[in-house]
């Protein structure tokens, strides 16, 4: 009995109907798609996208030149000369990240003990150039100037969770 | 003089049916995207104009303005005439096939053969096409197309054959009056086995998805057409969706009634629709085959080689036979409204 | 006048294709050459109105007989330079039977109607109001029906005898039922069982 169902079921095609009925069914169905340019989808205060150097509200840069940025970073992207300043503390005279080698991993931010080197929301960003993708100490310290107000609300609300 | 104005008048029938057929295929690739985006709960092209409705014409610009590149070591001459051998057989079958009553280009009385030889030229660009590529991946995608149009060619012809046991007829105007009256006089009734293994294996000549294997990116890149860029590979694209087209246009006359409305003859529906030309019936019934085609595409996995022969040649072909001897005896007891 | 030109046309494309398959260097080359052969053949019959015969030869063996031909041709990997080495020991015996088969075809010619059949019975079935399809059909199956017949079951033992030829199943390859594929349900690949869960022994 059930041979001679399934005999007839085949000819009759029943399963081939059934899969047409669900992608039939899915085609009036809404839609996911996000009409990107105009819509984005929300990003999480964490999103690690382009970096940059934050300063203290005085005015004061962050970087102390500590290296562990540049110790921890696993693609090797970062590269710090540092020097002692007049007033005896050190800081660096170069901050250079390349963007190509680097893979948002955001162990540098981790790293960092004073908060400064950070990653921000951007990741609309792109290089008409060679060499452009060298982040040099004044591209990241203006990023960081740009953005400070978003930064500081993201790192507030990560807070609790650090 | 007078042969001049015949052979102008042909000429331009000939670019009045080309024009709106090469809309049509762009408009098709156009309709494909949109439907099986929606169907995977996606919106599909919608930049280029509105609704993306200029899209098509943005992609013909993109692949006029590309470079030809012709593979070291091809044979020049074939690698040239593929894409035109491919497209020829697609554009030349529409000659037999009535629009609406009167509206066709050749009234030919073996229409039915003529059509079945067309159709079967066209693996010719196939296979030179994955032979003048001089490339491995072009050279399997040939020899599956190959093997595959031919064995589903036999499958089909033996589907026609219903159709011309019934209609008594190759011409194809008179196969459509044969099937004069409302929807159920059509042959895709009587014929119901045969319409299927039809449209199966019309799928299947086309190389369309199940039967891909032919292209098979995922397996063999793009089967006969790697090699091909720029406007030659656009050729190949057009004679697709042409063949496509014309399968549809096929399935619509030889069990659809042409242009017939679905309510013909009937006592109130029909005076009703009287004022709709056959020509927008046909066209209906294009595209209700070709939406077909998109459904398919959306909804079914590549058969493997092996499944593809094995459905061609052991289910197919003896279904149809055994319905050929059915129909032959439908048609000696007069059955029903189609065989009296 | 323009019938004669279009005549005169296709004639030397047929030649030209025919000299083109003999003389081709590659084989491929010589398959197509026999396509264009049989396309142009083709036309020559359209134009005397033998509409069928004409759309038959290209469906037959240009849409069938041809694709295979030319896969084989594709498949096969010849060396052109030993083919050529007996040209010219060949020529002799060529000539003759192209020789022959030119005779023949004067003869036939020359004798007219070959006299199988009575004339006037074929006359009579062609006396039929219709199309040529019509017509063929009709002698097909009213004055050649035995011999069409003998025809059909000739070719039907050698479609046997060509699939009993191949289709063996040799015992130590794997195969695959597919029809028992697709009839297999969850129980019958599927056992569940029930079983207590389980502990490191130390503990």
């Amino acid at each position: 009995m059930q041979s001679v169902k399934e005999f007839f079921g085949t000819f009759m095609l029943t399963e081939l109907l059934k899969g047409m009925r669900l992608t039939g069914r899915h085609l009036f169905e809404a839609k996911y798609t996000l009409e990107y340019p105009e819509e984005k989808a929300p990003q999480s205060p964490r999103f690690r996208g382009l970096h940059a150097l934050r300063r203290y509200p005085n005015g004061e840069e962050r970087c102390i030149a500590c290296k562990l940025c540049e110790a921890v970073c696993p693609a090797l992207a970062i590269t710090i000369d540092s020097e002692q300043r007049e007033d005896g503390t050190r800081r660096t005279t170069r901050y250079d990240i390349d963007l190509f080698k680097c893979i948002y991993c955001g162990f540098c931010e981790e790293s960092c003990p004073v908060d400064s080197i950070v990653e921000t929301r951007i990741h609309e960003y792109h290089f008409e150039e060679r060499g452009e993708q060298i982040m040099t100490k004044q591209d990241l310290l203006a990023v960081g100037d740009k953005y400070e107000e978003q930064l500081f609300k993201d790192r507030a609300a990560d807070a609790p969770y650090r | 003089m007078n042969a001049l104005i015949e052979l102008s008048w042909i000429t331009a029938k000939i670019v009045a049916l080309i024009v709106p057929l090469f809309l049509a295929v762009a408009y098709m690739t156009y309709a494909e995207r949109k439907v099986i985006s929606s169907m995977q709960l996606r919106r599909g092209p919608n930049r280029v104009g509105w609704h993306g409705l200029l899209q098509p014409f943005a992609d013909a610009l993109k692949l006029l303005m590309k470079e030809v590149v012709l593979p070291q070591n091809a044979n020049r001459f074939l690698f040239v005439l593929a894409p035109m051998l491919s497209i020829m057989p697609a554009l030349a079958a529409w000659a037999v096939l009535p629009l609406a009553d009167g509206l066709v280009i050749a009234d030919v009385n073996a229409g039915l053969l003529y059509v079945l030889a067309m159709t079967s030229m066209g693996v010719y660009g196939i296979i030179l096409a994955g032979w003048a590529s001089n490339s491995k991946y072009a050279l399997l995608g040939a020899l599956r197309a190959g093997a595959q149009v031919v064995s589903y060619e036999i499958a089909m012809g033996f589907a026609l054959v219903g159709v011309l046991m019934a209609a008594g007829s190759l011409n194809m105007g008179e196969i459509i009056q044969a099937q004069q009256g409302p929807i159920w006089n059509w042959f895709w009734l009587p014929l119901l086995p045969l319409f299927v293994v039809y449209w199966i294996s019309g799928v299947a000549e086309t190389n369309r998805l199940p039967f891909d294997v032919a292209e098979g990116e995922s397996e063999i890149v793009a089967g006969f057409h790697v090699e091909y860029s720029g406007m030659a590979f656009a050729i190949f694209f057009l004679a697709e969706y042409a063949n496509m087209i014309l399968i549809s246009g096929l399935a619509a006359i030889l069990f659809l009634g042409g242009w017939y409305s679905p309510f013909e003859g009937l006592p109130l529906l029909g005076p009703l629709f009287d004022w709709v030309p056959g020509l927008v019936w046909f066209l209906l019934k294009v595209c209700l085959f070709l939406f077909l085609y998109i459904w398919f595409r959306g909804t079914f996995p590549r058969y493997r080689y092996d499944q593809i022969m094995r459905l061609g040649w052991k289910v197919l072909i003896p279904v149809t036979v055994v319905w050929l001897i059915v129909v032959a005896g439908l048609s000696l007891g007069e059955v029903g409204p189609w065989f009296s | 006048m323009i019938e004669k030109a279009i005549f005169y046309f296709f004639a030397a494309v047929l030649l030209l294709a025919a000299t083109l398959v003999v003389t081709a260097r590659n084989p491929v080359h010589s398959a197509l050459s026999l396509v264009l052969a049989f396309f142009s053949s083709a036309a020559l019959w359209l134009l005397i109105e033998a509409e069928f015969l004409g759309i038959a030869l290209v469906l037959v063996y240009v849409g069938a007989v041809m694709v295979l031909f030319l896969f084989v041709v594709m498949m096969l990997d010849i060396n052109l330079s030993v083919m050529r080495e007996g040209f010219a020991r060949y020529l002799p015996l060529g000539v003759l039977v192209g020789l022959v088969m030119v005779l023949q075809m004067l003869l036939v010619i020359g004798a007219g109607v070959v006299d199988l059949v009575p004339e006037e019975q074929v006359a009579a079935a062609g006396a039929l109001d219709g199309n040529n399809i019509r017509l063929l059909g009709s002698v097909l199956y009213t004055v050649y029906v035995y011999p069409f017949e003998l025809a059909a079951i000739v070719l039907l033992l050698a479609i046997i005898a060509a699939i009993m030829l191949t289709h063996r199943r040799r015992g130590d390859t794997k195969h695959q039922d597919i029809a028992a594929q697709v009839r297999t349900r969850k129980a019958d690949r599927l056992r569940m069982v029930r079983m207590p869960s389980e502990r490191d022994s130390d503990s």
